[in-house]
């Protein structure tokens, strides 16, 4: 099973999206930095509360004070780093269409499967390889339960 | 609601009506479930959409109503000289636009209905889709609709655009990869940043959006939508926006239009 997935995941994403980097899907995980390199929390933090980038209040509330107007259509980020692994957290962000096929978590670091996508944003994933690894290595730091 | 059973008892004959009329129930949200932008709106807007006196898209009515009996086109010839006392015949022709239209054998909006009528009866050029002229008097006619149900794709002509109207509904699209239905089904009464989700019934257009800060049209709206999800909108006028127009309504047959209605 987690080898057909792996199988899946590099050749869909080599087929369909050449910007978009190869990666491991394991079990429901992705184990390995897509950069290679952990990411920063800081610039991380600053992606997950700008709602042109990363867009996750629109949807998300969590444990951002400063910030108003955080959606409620998506669980709470606060403790979402007790609750998943670094690596679970990675493909949740990647696609994670490959969890749940019927998820509206937009799929941030993909571009196969999608329909009529704006004339602004085709060929490029909604985040780069490092901003995902920014944004995992924030999410990380979230281990406090409300 | 009534006449809409009626409707469909006198097309699907004697032993089939009962049929129909309860699988039409089922698959639609019944009528206590479903519920109007109106009622997602603060105690302020209400009272704004309700008074006459200060519904900004009475404006449009108004100017609407000077075309409606203005002179226009090589024949000279008002909407009034042929339509007469508009509070007479367009009431409730809002109400059942989008309708099937034999010159072009696809439905057709109420805009571009207008349109063809500036052509074909006083022989001008049409109002460009979202000018001021041609809502206004999209205002006027809805407006004389105002209060009445929503009696939508009751011909049966119209069953397979409003279902590609429906199959546009569900698809998801654009970067982000959303569905209408994804929000205004699944997720209505639920907060997208500090807008709360409704349920995507058509009910007052065109309506005055204080986002917009002015009156614009269902097309208008859907563009929004689809720019927020990062999907190439539909140029205005495309028979997509039709066919959505036309699932919408239907969705919402029996609900009252509230043309010109007043949203966020």
């Amino acid at each position: 099973m987690a080898a057909a997935l792996v199988l899946l995941a590099l050749l869909s994403s080599q087929a369909m999206a050449q910007d978009v980097r190869p990666y491991e899907i394991v079990g429901d995980a992705i184990p390995v930095p897509l950069t290679g390199a952990k990411g920063d929390p800081a610039r991380g933090r600053a992606i997950v509360v700008d709602r042109q980038r990363g867009l996750c209040l629109l949807c998300h509330a969590g444990p951002f004070p400063e910030q108003r107007f955080q959606g409620n259509l998506a669980p709470d980020l606060a403790g979402v780093g007790t609750r998943w692994s670094e690596g679970q957290l990675r493909l949740k962000i990647v696609d994670s269409r490959r969890l749940n096929p019927a998820t509206i978590m937009p799929p941030y670091y993909a571009m196969d499967s999608l329909v009529r996508v704006g004339r602004n944003w085709q060929d490029k994933p909604v985040l780069s390889a490092e901003q995902v690894e920014d944004v995992v290595a924030f999410l990380t730091t979230l281990t406090e339960t409300p | 609601m009534r006449g809409v059973l009626k409707g469909f008892a006198l097309t699907a004959g004697f032993g089939g009506a009962l049929g129909i009329c309860i699988s039409l129930a089922i698959a639609q949200a019944p009528p206590s479930e479903r519920k109007s932008g109106f009622e997602f709106m603060s105690p302020e807007s209400q009272a704004t959409q309700q008074d006459d006196f200060s519904n900004p898209g009475m404006l449009w009515v108004a100017e609407g109503e000077a075309l409606w009996n203005a002179k226009a086109g090589a024949t000279g010839r008002s909407c009034a000289e042929c339509h007469g006392d508009a509070a007479v015949s367009m009431k409730g022709v809002a109400a059942r636009y989008p309708v099937f239209f034999a010159g072009s054998g696809r439905p057709i909006d109420l805009q571009s209905r207008i349109n063809v009528c500036r052509k074909t009866n006083q022989d001008t050029t049409p109002f460009p889709l979202e000018s001021r002229e041609l809502l206004a008097l999209s205002a006027f006619i809805g407006r004389q609709s105002r209060g009445m149900p929503i009696t939508t794709g009751e011909d049966k002509r119209l069953d397979p655009f409003r279902a590609r109207g429906q199959e546009l509904y569900e698809q998801r699209q654009g970067q982000l990869n959303f569905s209408c239905a994804n929000c205004h089904d699944n997720n209505w009464g639920r907060r997208l940043a500090s807008s709360v989700i409704p349920q995507s019934h058509p009910t007052g257009y065109p309506l005055y959006r204080l986002e917009w800060q002015g009156l614009g049209s269902l097309q208008r709206r859907l563009r929004n939508c689809m720019i927020g999800v990062r999907a190439e909108p539909y140029p205005y006028g495309s028979q997509e926006y039709v066919e959505l127009e036309l699932f919408l309504m239907t969705r919402a047959m029996g609900m009252p239009l509230e043309t010109p209605a007043v949203r966020p």
